[in-house]
């Protein structure tokens, strides 16, 4: 399914490339929802990811002919979003609330210690996911949902491989601490 | 990602992630998946693994989507830039035989992309409707405590008491149809909607209203064929 999937991607904007409407609209129903939610978890507004996305998909109109089909489509897309997303926070610097401050803010109105008490242990494993730095919430998103592989992540990320496996392997290890301090000791690592 | 050497119980250890996900090579799921059946500690860490994913998966899944209002501003900007493109094109005879064209062009690819979408449209309806026919259509659980994921745009019907049961089901990329076809015939199971982003189909797998513990029970039978699904979790 999914190599199909990629393949008619690429038609598609075989297609785009010639200015054709319907294939652009063909490829944002596919994909802008996944763009969006990549683009939102950076920018934590809704309309500022709305307005991102329209962004990411312009510039696919417009640089389609410069497509070379070294990655898949999904993972161009990706990487545009993830660029306009850091543009736009650092044309916003104050939007984006430093981690520390956005722990805090989610732990003062539900920690993850009461989460534990109310909450069945899926919800505790979310809210600590949602706890993770930028960087460990972004390779967790693109390995787990984006379904991306190393070379893929590292694409995108515009990182060595080795460092995408490290860095998947500290975003797990600091989940399982988030976990372990809100009363789930997972025994790992 | 192709390797001939074995590799390290730490190299295996940071492939779980991707071998959940159902993203590595094809030699490198058979060596993490050997290992995985070798060593128990390996294995109640693959499981771990797979909690993380199934939760990232919600938490996304979670986040809606964009509204209309992202593709109208898009579509805009893009009729705008055909505008611009249009006045600035010379009047050359190259320009007006492309003109002439043109038309014919568009409406060629026009068609050509409608028949893509039409040809995919026409795989999981045929899976659907030739293996499953007669299937009842989604209908909302009634009276059920369980906690479940309903995605964003998927419809609910509300026919008085009839009740199924259902699922958020994500294939594993390696699975052809055929695969997918006899798995849910193994299962009596039959894809009522999909693919949402993520690629997850929601997936009536069972005739009638199972409790919480019986859907878990089926959701976890689902999954433990890691050839063909590589996600699976409860669904409304």
């Amino acid at each position: 399914l999914s190599a199909n999937t990629a393949a008619s991607d690429e038609i598609l904007i075989g297609r785009i490339a010639q200015g054709d409407r319907l294939a652009m609209q063909v490829l944002f129903a596919r994909h802008h929802v996944r763009v969006y939610r990549f683009v939102l978890r950076f920018v934590r507004n809704e309309a500022a990811a709305e307005d991102l996305i329209s962004e990411v998909f312009l510039d696919v109109w417009r640089q389609a002919d410069r497509f070379e089909g070294r990655s898949a489509v999904s993972t161009w897309l990706l990487a545009i979003a993830r660029f306009k997303a850091l543009s736009s926070l650092r044309r916003k610097p104050d939007e984006e609330l430093d981690e520390e401050t956005a722990a805090t803010i989610e732990d003062a109105s539900d920690t993850p210690e009461i989460s534990l008490q109310k909450k069945d242990k899926s919800e505790v494993l979310r809210s600590c996911l949602e706890q993770l730095s930028r960087e460990h919430r972004e390779v967790i998103d693109l390995v787990y949902y984006h379904e991306k592989s190393v070379e893929e992540v590292a694409e995108i990320v515009g990182i060595p491989e080795a460092t995408v496996k490290t860095r998947m392997f500290y975003a797990r290890k600091k989940l399982s601490e988030l976990l372990k301090a809100a009363g789930m000791d997972r025994g790992w690592p | 990602m192709t390797s001939n050497h074995k590799l390290s119980p730490g190299d295996l250890e940071e492939l779980l992630p991707w071998h959940a996900a159902g993203t590595l090579d094809s030699d490198e799921a058979a060596e993490v998946e050997r290992a995985i059946a070798a060593d128990p500690e390996l294995a109640r860490r693959f499981a771990l693994v797979r909690e993380e994913l199934t939760e990232t998966i919600l938490l996304n899944e979670s986040l809606g989507a964009p509204s209309a209002r992202a593709m109208e501003t898009l579509f805009r900007a893009i009729d705008q830039d055909r505008k611009v493109v249009r006045r600035v094109a010379s009047p050359s005879l190259g320009t007006r035989v492309a003109q002439f064209f043109s038309p014919r062009m568009l409406a060629w690819s026009a068609s050509a992309a409608a028949v893509i979408v039409l040809l995919q449209a026409g795989v999981i309806t045929r899976l659907v409707m030739e293996e499953h026919e007669g299937a009842a259509p989604p209908v909302q659980m009634i009276a059920t405590d369980m906690p479940t994921y309903e995605t964003a745009a998927a419809p609910i019907v509300s026919r008085g008491l009839e009740v199924d049961s259902y699922a958020l089901v994500r294939f594993a990329p390696q699975a052809s149809i055929g695969d997918i076809n006899k798995f849910l015939d193994d299962h009596d199971a039959a894809i009522v909607d999909g693919p949402k982003a993520g690629g997850v189909y929601r997936v009536r797998v069972a005739h009638g209203s199972l409790s919480r513990q019986q859907l878990a029970r089926t959701v976890k039978e689902l999954e433990a064929d890691k050839s063909i699904v590589s996600f699976a979790a409860p669904s409304e």
